[in-house]
């Protein structure tokens, strides 16, 4: 499991799926999870399968998490924030979740 | 056996190679590599027939060809490699933002039917209404559309690799980073120069894109093509939406978006443009309001293969005979005609006469 090298900074807190994740200033999302043991951020929008950060540095999208309501964002490109509600992404987006109607037009 | 070389292994050559390899040719694919200019690798990935051919009937007869080819295409490269081009077809979609679009689509319309006939043409004129029961999601600025059934889409990246499969599972060789600096006769065959060393055959198939222009007169032809790039973007994942392909937006069967594309004639440049790519954006959720909503993740540029007159180029060499030139603009669309029914051609050593107005030749008048 990853750990922390350096413990600095200010302490700050936010959530994923509900629990309380302490983190360090300057902390990438995924930085903090992972320090938190959480390796799990999203579930496949093909297979199902669950998926975690891997490259760290913005290319692979394979950390996507749900911030506060925002779908698809990289857990590694976002810092983390005090009381910001992180969830995970679970498969892929409704296209028309932002749609009056759009739900029924799927239908 | 022929000893066929064909270089340039993007959808075109390796189309061709595959269809020689599978008539029996041992087939030597030379590559530039990742440097090269690959439309293939860059592309929209339509398998596209309306619109196509308006005053080239023969063009319009050999798209079609290759469309209704696609099916048993397909299957023939799953059985063969396990890979999925993930083809479907369930008709394709052009929109009209405006009454004069709407107007010209409907002229575009009738000139194919009086040449090819309603019913042999297969696409129809839909009023706002019509097109809003075929996807959802249509913006009110859509005020029409036309639709043909024998429309359709793929994955190319997916196809690209089905096809260099299949030209190793029937015994052909693929050489990569070798690139041919020349190309001429040599004995009563055919020599490639690469960065790979020197490689001869009984035949040659120039099929290298851009590369084309430059090797041809080796072997005594000549292929006005040239480029003009095109952008597109691809949006993040989202549940399928719909399955069927438009003009300028489609959903892949993966999920994401693909957004295109743009006509530009800037040569040899692949750059993404911001101007471009937002106007490319806004035209885009003028047609799909919901798609505002959607992260682009990804752009590109890539260059197309353009002969002068946007038709494809297919010709053997008068002086040379053997030597032989493929080249065309819908490299995805064709795909299954180049592996199908170009390269029997190609392996019984002559082009068929229905592919004759698409000689070099044609170009002659403009350049003396
Ligand atoms: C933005 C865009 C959208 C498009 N959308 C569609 C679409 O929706 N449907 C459709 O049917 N078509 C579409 N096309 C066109 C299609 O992509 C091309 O027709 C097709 O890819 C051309 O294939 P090609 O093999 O001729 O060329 P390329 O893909 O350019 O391949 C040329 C190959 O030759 C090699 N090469 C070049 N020079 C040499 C050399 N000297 N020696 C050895 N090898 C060499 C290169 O390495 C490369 O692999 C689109 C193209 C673009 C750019
Ligand atoms: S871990 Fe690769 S993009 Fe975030």
């Amino acid at each position: 499991m990853p750990t922390r090298i350096d413990a600095a900074g200010e302490p700050i807190a936010f959530t994923f799926d509900g629990v309380r994740v302490e983190a360090r200033a300057g902390d990438s999302l995924a930085a903090a999870l992972l320090a938190a043991g959480i390796d799990t951020t999203r579930r496949s929008a093909v297979s199902g399968m669950a998926r975690g950060p891997y490259c760290m540095m913005g290319t692979c999208f394979e950390c996507l998490v749900v911030v506060d309501g925002v779908p698809n964002r990289q857990a590694c490109m976002v810092e983390a924030a005090d009381g910001l509600v992180v969830t995970t992404q679970d498969g892929a987006v409704d296209a028309f979740a932002h749609e009056d109607g759009g739900r029924e037009m799927l239908a | 056996m022929t000893d066929t070389i064909v270089v340039g292994g993007g959808l075109v050559g390796a189309a061709v190679a595959y269809g020689l390899a599978r008539a029996g040719d041992t087939v030597t694919v030379l590559d530039e590599g990742d440097v090269a200019f690959r439309a293939s690798r860059g592309n929209f990935g339509l398998v596209w027939v309306q619109s196509k051919g308006d005053g080239r009937p023969e063009y319009t007869r050999w798209t079609r060809r290759s469309a209704d080819l696609w099916p048993e295409f397909t299957a023939e490269l799953r059985d063969l490699t396990g890979i999925e081009t993930h083809y479907s077809k369930p008709g394709g979609l052009h929109f009209a933002l405006s009454e004069e679009e709407m107007d010209a689509r409907k002229s575009l319309i009738h000139r194919m039917h009086n040449v090819h006939g309603a019913a042999e043409y297969g696409a129809e004129i839909l009023d706002g209404d019509e097109v809003r029961k075929l996807v959802p999601g249509l913006g009110p600025d859509v005020v029409g559309g036309t639709y043909c059934k024998h429309d359709g889409h793929a994955s190319p990246l997916y196809l690209l690799r089905a096809l260099h499969e299949g030209i190793l599972a029937h015994g052909g060789r693929i050489v990569g980073d070798a690139r041919a600096t020349e190309v001429a006769p040599d004995g009563a065959g055919f020599r490639a120069e690469t960065a790979a060393g020197t490689f001869r055959g009984d035949r040659l198939v120039l099929a290298a894109g851009l590369g084309n222009r430059a090797l041809g007169p080796g072997v005594g032809l000549t292929v006005p093509v040239a480029p003009q790039k095109g952008q597109i973007l691809v949006t993040e994942r989202a549940a399928m939406a719909f399955e069927m392909p438009t003009h300028v937006v489609r959903q892949t069967s993966e999920g994401t978006f693909m957004i295109g594309d743009s006509h530009e004639d800037v040569g040899f440049n692949l750059t993404s443009t911001t101007p471009t790519m937002a106007a490319i954006a806004a035209r885009a959720v003028k047609m799909f309001p919901f798609l505002k909503d959607l992260r682009i993740v990804r752009s590109w540029g890539a260059l197309r293969v353009m002969a002068p007159d946007g038709y494809p180029i297919y010709e053997e060499s008068r002086d040379h005979p053997g030597a032989f030139t493929v080249n065309c603009h819908s490299g995805v669309t064709l795909a299954a005609a180049h592996a199908l029914a170009l390269a029997p051609m190609l392996a019984a050593g002559r082009l068929g006469a229905e592919l004759d107005v698409f000689n070099a030749g044609r170009f002659d008048a403009d350049a003396h």
